[in-house]
């Protein structure tokens, strides 16, 4: 950097302010960045520190690391991480297989109301789910399917699909039609159109689609706290069954916190260049 | 190259013939069956048991089940100034979320845009916030942050003459409005990123050739460039924002008193505290209605953001 901005300074005074310029801006930025991360920064660092470092005044910055909070909340986090698990990887797996052909029954051979299908989807997204938990609770308790992960998955799935929909929708409309209308003089139906020539051409939207139904489904707390107790509880369960009621708990927290966000902060960082694609529900590419 | 793509015209594949066989019809229909009545099912029936609880009086800790209770439950919710409250509440901590956000947001973007040293790792840590699950953003906050005692904050603005401040009793609000910032600005800042990037170059280079100065062109043809992202920041980040309930169950449950109860902290303590099924419903309902309303509003802008395609680049 400055090896650039002195070479120029010998060249051209204007470029050199531009130069300056440049790099001020850049340091305003990369301190903007920093200062937005620390939380998440101070968060992994407490997580290292022994319970009676984490709590005090001024707060430690050189401390010996430990591993110990790491390991006590890997030896407690078990079952809830198995409910995660199950039921972030099973309700993606059905959104795909629900959202995969109305995607296409919404772009490639459309339906007569196709648009009216779309905006019915998403507007299911701007009903308050948090109105219908008392009589969610009740179905629930009457369907035998209270604290149970079917439950999860079954409602993470309604949850993510229509931006699944909206999204993997964008991706087909991007398949060239030479493409289709070549399969179909081939010979080709309806289904071997889907996975012969749409499929392995959409794989990569498929990929971030299924990675941001991955963000939502795993971050969920509301339906999981009001509808699980012990047999579905999930990994934001854990994290506030980390709180105590008193004694030292700073320490064991941030561990708690920073395990149970690494995997969607890699999921999240892998997906960047689609993560805005997904937010917007395919509208920018 | 960023496009927002266009609704209008039907998708580029085959038009029907016209009078097209009941079959070939029944065939494009016959993919989207499963997905639309698995939504159906499942987020339309328990509006509609909503519906139905609304009319009835139950409560959780009374033995004997619900029983009809004509339209009391509505009563007791637009006499009940709490609910009232909450509403109030409710939108007051979206708007000032989502438009903090996206302030901060076109800010950080404008600045993300510019080229300077490693680029691509500073946007990573601005996105970070964003995918901190909820819960752990709100628990961090709650504790490691913004502890009176041993809080990063406090230290960090001691220099400041701040001392010892116990965020969560004092500025309960503004503490959890913060934390909805602070998860939410990255989502903006995405999304004006991905605006400045569709912005054609030779535009802003006549605009450079002709003398105008950075901050005319950025007023003159950025921000009308960006509207539409900003729109769909807004509209997406209010969808998402109005249901926060994570932060102020984590953060204040609701407290100190009332003064951070949102809607759906309202709802969930009518329903796990008051045992209050049929009120709860009742207020639902209502909130399901306000929804719809302020949702067609929304739906509208939604069409018209997704159309705007070519016009305004």
């Amino acid at each position: 950097m400055t090896a650039t901005t002195l070479r120029a300074r010998s060249a051209d005074p204007r470029r050199t302010r531009e130069m300056a310029g440049r790099v001020g801006w850049g340091i305003v930025a990369w301190v903007v960045s920093v200062a937005f991360f620390l939380p998440v920064l101070w968060m992994v660092i407490t997580a290292f520190k022994p319970e009676s470092a984490a709590e005090t005044w001024p707060p430690q910055f050189v401390f010996r690391p430990t591993l110990s909070e790491f390991s006590l909340v890997f030896s407690g986090m078990g079952p809830y991480l198995t409910h995660s698990l199950i039921a972030t990887i099973g309700s993606t797996i059905l959104v795909l297989l629900l959202g995969i052909p109305a995607a296409y029954a919404l772009s490639v051979r459309p339906v007569k109301r196709w648009r009216d299908g779309l905006f019915f989807f998403i507007s299911t997204k701007m009903l308050p789910i948090v109105a219908a938990i008392g009589p969610l609770y009740v179905i629930a308790l009457h369907t035998h399917l209270l604290d149970s992960i079917w439950l999860l998955i079954i409602l993470y799935t309604a949850m993510n699909l229509p931006l699944a929909i909206w999204m993997i929708r964008s991706f087909m409309l991007e398949v060239p039609s030479e493409l289709l209308e070549a399969a179909r003089l081939d010979g080709a139906g309806q289904i071997r159109e889907i996975t012969s020539v749409i499929l392995p051409i959409t794989t990569p939207g498929l990929v971030s689609t299924a990675l941001i139904c991955v963000i939502f489904a795993w971050n969920e707390l509301f339906l999981a706290l009001n509808l699980t107790i012990t047999n579905a509880a999930t990994m934001p369960m854990y994290l506030i069954s980390s709180v105590p009621q008193e004694g030292l708990y700073i320490a064991h927290l941030s561990a708690a916190a920073t395990v149970a966000s690494i995997p969607v902060i890699i999921v999240g960082w892998i997906a960047q260049r689609s993560l805005v694609r997904g937010l917007s529900m395919g509208a920018i590419k | 190259m960023t496009v927002i793509e266009d609704l209008a015209p039907t998708p580029k594949v085959d038009v029907r013939p016209r009078g097209a066989s009941r079959r070939e019809r029944w065939q494009r229909r016959l993919p989207l069956l499963p997905a639309l009545i698995y939504i159906v099912v499942v987020t339309q029936i328990p509006f509609l048991v909503t519906l139905w609880y609304s009319f009835q009086n139950y409560f959780w800790n009374i033995p004997g089940g619900a029983h009809w209770a004509g339209v009391s439950n509505y009563t007791a919710v637009f006499t009940n100034a709490a609910f009232r409250a909450a509403l109030v509440r409710s939108v007051v901590m979206t708007a000032i979320a989502v438009i903090m956000a996206m302030i901060l947001g076109v800010a950080f973007g404008v600045l993300l845009d510019r080229k300077f040293f490693g680029r691509g790792v500073a946007r990573t840590l601005i996105i970070t916030p964003f995918l901190v699950m909820p819960a752990a953003a709100a628990l961090v906050w709650a504790g490691p942050m913004l502890d009176p005692n041993f809080g990063l904050l406090n230290w960090l603005l001691e220099p400041f003459g701040v001392n010892h401040v116990a965020w969560l009793s004092t500025h309960a609000l503004g503490s959890v409005i913060v934390v909805m910032i602070w998860q939410w600005t990255p989502f903006m800042t995405l999304i004006v990123l991905a605006g400045l990037q569709s912005q054609p170059p030779d535009t802003l280079e006549a605009a450079k050739v002709d003398g105008a100065g950075a901050f005319a062109t950025f007023r003159e043809l950025t921000i009308p460039h960006l509207r539409p992202y900003i729109e769909l920041g807004i509209l997406l980040g209010s969808i998402y924002l109005v249901n926060t309930f994570d932060q102020v169950r984590l953060m204040t449950n609701g407290g100190p008193g009332t003064s951070t109860t949102n809607l759906p902290f309202y709802l969930y303590q009518e329903v796990n505290n008051a045992f209050d099924v049929g009120g709860a419903a009742a207020a639902g309902v209502v909130t399901v209605v306000l929804t719809i309303i302020v949702a067609t509003f929304a739906l509208r802008m939604f069409a018209r953001v997704f159309q705007f395609e070519e016009a305004g680049v």
